[in-house]
C-alpha cells in the first residue's frame, strides 16, 4: 500500500489542488457572484449578448466541422489509398501544418487575406479588383483559419476508419460491374461512416472552445464563447458571468463526449 | 486493383486541399522580407531588417529562455509524475483504475478555456500565498503548463506499458525484489523510450501552449507564444513573419527527415 501513496497519488493530489478544487470554486462563483442564485445562467441563457455568441459559435462551428471533415476526407483518401509517392506528399501535406503553432497558422492567413496580403495584392495586379477586398475580421476569416487548423485533426479518425475497410469487398463491388462513382457511394462512403463521426464530433468539440484563432482572424468583430469568457475576465469585469459560460461549457463539450464514447463503445463491441 | 486507386477527381479535390494547408505557411515569406514596418508585401525591395530585429531585440530573447525554461521544467515534473502515476497503476491495478485515469486525463478533454479559468482562479488565489507559484511567475506557468501536459504524458507512458512483459516484473518480484528496485532496475529501463517521447511531446505542448498562458501571465513572464501574439493583437509586426518563417522552415526540416526515416526503414525490410 505504501506504493500505493508513493506512486499513484502525487498526481492524483498534484491535479485535485490545482485543478479540481479551482474548478469547483469556479461552479460556486458561477451561483454567487455577484448575487446569489441562478440568475447568471438566467443572464448568460437569456440576455442578448450572451445567447448571440452561443449561437454564432455554433453556427460557425457547424460550418467549420463541415468544411474540415469533408476536406479531410478527400486528402485522407489520397493520404490511405493512393500510390506510395502520392502517400508519401499527402502525408507531409498534412503532417507540416499539424505541427507548427496555432500563431504561426493564423498569422500566415492574416499574411495571406489582409488588405495588404498576398491574395488582395495578386487580385489587383491581375486588374481584377481595383481596390483590396476585406477578407480578414470578419466571420469568411475565423471560418478558413479555424478549418485549416482542425482538418489534420479530423484525418486521422478517417484515417483509421479507411484502413479498416477490407479490400475485397470493393474487389468484389468492381467485379460485379459496379461504376467507380457507385463503389464509393455505396459502398466505401457507407463503410467508412464511423470515421465521419468520430472526426465530425471530434472536430465540432474541438472547435467550440477554440480562442485564438477566431481572436486574431475575427479581429473582435465575430466573438465566440471563449473570446466572451476572456473579455468577461479581463477587460469588463464580470467574474460570475464568465464562471457560469464556463459550466455552460463544460456540459455541452461533456455531454458530446459522452455521446462519443457511448457511440464508439457500442461499435467496438 | 488500380481501378480502385483513387481517381482523378479525388486527386484534385486532395490536390486543392493540399494548397489550402501549405497557403498559409508559404504567404508569410514574403511578407516577412518587407522593407516596412507593417504587415505588407516587399514593394520591389527585400529587406532582411525584421529578422535582424528578432536577434537584436532583447526581448525576443528573453522570451525564447522563458519558453525553454517553462518547457524543460514542466515536462520533466509531468513526466515523472505521470511514469509514477502509469507505473503504480500497472503494478497494483487497483480498484477504480479507470476512474482514476479519467480523472487525470481531464484537463485534456476539458475546453482549453476552461482550463484556463481554472488556471487563473487558482494562481491568482495562491498569489495571495507566496510569490513563487503564483500569477504571472515562472512558477505559475510551469504550473499551468504541467497541468495541461500530464494527461499527454500519461497516454504515451501508458501505451508503452501495455506494452511491456508483466512477467519481468513477476520474475523480479519473486526473487525478493523491493517495489523501488523493480521499478527502477527493472520497469523504467524498459520503457526508456516512452519517457522519452513523452518528454519530447510535453516539451512541444509546452513550447507552442497559448491559451491557458494567456491567461496566467502578463507582463513578467512573457513565453515566446505569448510575446507573438502581444505583436498580432496590438498591430501586425513583421517580425513575427520572420519568427514564423524560422519556426516553419525548422518544423518542415523535422517533419521531413522523420518521413525519409520511416521511409528508409520501410524499404529496408
Amino acid at each position: 500500500m505504501r506504493a500505493f501513496l508513493f506512486l499513484i497519488c502525487p498526481v492524483l493530489l498534484f491535479l485535485g489542488v490545482s485543478y479540481l478544487l479551482p474548478f469547483l470554486g469556479i461552479v460556486q462563483l458561477s451561483f454567487t457572484d455577484p448575487d446569489p442564485g441562478l440568475a447568471q445562467y438566467s443572464r448568460v441563457l437569456t440576455e442578448d449578448l450572451p445567447t448571440g455568441v452561443i449561437w454564432r459559435t455554433l453556427r460557425l462551428c457547424v460550418m467549420v466541422t463541415a468544411v474540415s471533415v469533408s476536406c479531410a476526407y478527400v486528402i485522407t483518401l489520397l493520404w490511405v489509398r493512393g500510390s506510395p509517392l502520392v502517400r508519401s506528399i499527402t502525408e507531409l501535406c498534412i503532417m507540416i501544418p499539424f505541427w507548427i503553432s496555432v500563431l504561426s497558422r493564423a498569422f500566415g492567413w492574416l499574411s495571406m487575406l489582409s488588405n495588404r496580403g498576398l491574395l488582395n495584392t495578386w487580385l489587383q495586379d491581375m486588374g481584377l479588383i481595383d481596390s483590396a477586398i476585406q477578407m480578414t475580421r470578419n466571420e469568411f476569416a475565423v471560418v478558413v483559419g479555424m478549418s485549416h487548423y482542425l482538418i489534420p485533426f479530423a484525418v486521422f479518425p478517417l484515417a483509421t476508419a479507411m484502413r479498416n475497410v477490407d479490400e475485397r469487398v470493393l474487389t468484389a463491388a468492381d467485379g460485379m460491374g459496379a461504376s467507380r462513382l457507385r463503389i464509393f457511394w455505396q459502398v466505401f462512403l457507407p463503410m467508412t461512416s464511423s470515421g465521419i463521426l468520430g472526426a465530425t464530433l471530434l472536430v465540432f468539440v474541438f472547435s467550440i472552445g477554440f480562442y485564438v484563432t477566431p481572436a486574431l482572424l475575427g479581429g473582435g468583430q465575430s466573438v465566440l464563447v471563449a473570446e466572451l469568457i476572456y473579455l468577461w475576465i479581463f477587460q469588463i469585469p464580470q467574474w460570475g458571468m464568465a464562471a457560469a459560460m464556463s459550466v455552460v461549457l463544460m456540459l455541452g463539450v461533456g455531454g458530446i463526449l459522452y455521446v462519443l464514447m457511448r457511440r464508439y463503445g457500442e461499435m467496438a463491441k | 486493383m488500380n481501378r480502385l486507386r483513387p481517381g482523378v477527381i479525388a486527386t484534385l479535390l486532395s490536390g486543392l486541399v493540399a494548397v489550402f494547408l501549405l497557403m498559409p505557411l508559404i504567404a508569410v515569406v514574403p511578407v516577412s522580407f518587407t522593407s516596412r514596418r507593417y504587415l505588407s508585401l516587399p514593394n520591389g525591395e527585400w529587406s532582411w531588417r525584421h529578422y535582424a530585429a528578432l536577434f537584436e531585440d532583447a526581448e525576443w530573447g528573453q522570451s525564447l529562455l522563458t519558453s525553454v525554461q517553462v518547457g524543460v521544467l514542466a515536462s520533466f515534473l509531468a513526466v515523472a509524475l505521470a511514469a509514477a502515476f502509469c507505473i503504480g497503476i500497472w503494478m497494483l491495478r487497483p480498484r477504480g483504475a479507470g476512474l482514476m485515469t479519467g480523472f487525470v486525463l481531464l484537463p485534456m478533454m476539458a475546453p482549453p478555456v476552461v482550463s484556463s479559468l481554472t488556471l487563473y482562479f487558482f494562481l491568482n488565489k495562491m498569489a495571495r500565498w507566496n510569490d513563487i507559484i503564483a500569477y504571472d511567475k515562472l512558477g505559475g506557468v510551469v504550473l499551468a503548463h504541467m497541468v495541461m501536459v500530464v494527461p499527454y504524458a500519461v497516454v504515451v507512458i501508458m501505451v508503452s506499458l501495455s506494452q511491456l512483459d508483466r512477467r519481468m516484473d513477476l520474475a523480479a518480484q519473486s526473487m525478493g525484489a523491493s517495489v523501488p528496485t523493480r521499478v527502477f532496475g527493472v520497469i523504467i529501463p524498459n520503457i526508456r523510450f516512452g519517457l522519452i517521447g513523452a518528454f519530447f511531446l510535453c516539451f512541444l505542448l509546452s513550447w507552442d501552449e497559448i491559451g491557458v498562458t494567456l491567461f496566467v501571465t502578463s507582463v513578467e513572464t512573457i513565453t515566446l507564444p505569448r510575446r507573438m501574439w502581444m505583436g498580432l493583437r496590438d498591430n501586425v509586426d513583421p517580425s513575427i513573419a520572420a519568427l514564423s518563417v524560422l519556426l516553419i522552415c525548422v518544423v518542415t526540416l523535422l517533419v521531413v527527415i522523420r518521413a525519409a526515416m520511416l521511409m528508409r526503414k520501410e524499404s529496408l525490410r
